[in-house]
């Protein structure tokens, strides 16, 4: 499936861009992060502590375990400093 | 309770406090409105600048969720949520919450509420800008605990 990937904050700033389209059969969002992390350095950089990261299915914010069936867009980002 | 009006605002413009207040006292039976204000607090070091970063789209969905369960949860007569992002001046309004009721109590645990929701669960993050350098906000422990005293 196709699917499209935002970065945000300092996870955008490490790997270095915003957004790209993926294609990817993963199961779900925990499987992605691994997919992306074998990519390149710079991925396994910034997905090296899971701990500060959080995700975002379809613009909910949603677990690591999530299944991606039929997912359009995954958001990686640290903890939220709103407010 | 789905006729309470909300009003969210993800902008990078400033905004009119007073006036956003004094549109929540429409209607004779709104007997308390209560207002937050958060502000770019100056850090050791000195900063230069405050960069605020969001997710378009997601932002106003977890907001008007956030202010659709406050509504929810207590009577409520509006709610106004109001968040910036973008570069702000130390001193300049980040964001503000308002809420209308007919009584204090709901207004001021409504907004309680709003912020301690907005604070971990709306997606924005800041950077501090100095003359050291910039960096990114860790988020507080005690933020992500305060969401606690909301369960039930």
């Amino acid at each position: 499936m196709t699917i499209q990937v935002l970065y945000f904050a300092w996870l955008r700033e490490r790997i270095g861009l915003g957004r790209e389209t993926i294609e990817t059969e993963a199961a779900t969002v925990v499987d992605l992060v691994a997919e992306l992390r074998a990519r390149e350095e710079r991925y396994a950089a910034a997905f090296a502590d899971m701990a500060t990261i959080r995700a975002a299915v379809d613009q909910e914010l949603v677990p690591l375990e999530t299944p991606l069936s039929g997912a359009r867009e995954v958001a990686f980002f640290p903890p939220m400093t709103g407010g | 309770m789905s006729a309470v009006p909300i009003r969210v605002v993800v902008s990078d413009a400033p905004f009119d406090l007073g006036a956003e207040a004094a549109a929540l006292e429409a209607g004779p039976e709104t007997g308390a409105v209560v207002t937050f204000t958060g502000r770019v607090r100056d850090v050791a070091g000195g900063l230069r600048w405050m960069e605020i970063e969001h997710y378009p789209g997601m932002t106003e969905r977890a907001l008007e969720g956030i202010a659709r369960e406050a509504t929810d949860r207590w009577p409520l007569s509006g709610v106004t949520v109001i968040h910036r992002h973008g570069r702000l001046a130390p001193g300049d309004r980040i964001m503000m919450v308002a809420t209308a009721s007919r009584h204090r109590e709901a207004a001021f645990e409504a907004a309680a509420f709003l912020m301690d929701y907005l604070k971990s669960r709306a997606p924005f993050w800041k950077k501090e800008v100095t003359e050291d350098g910039a960096e990114w906000v860790a988020a507080a422990e005690k933020d992500e605990a305060a969401l606690g005293r909301w369960d039930s």
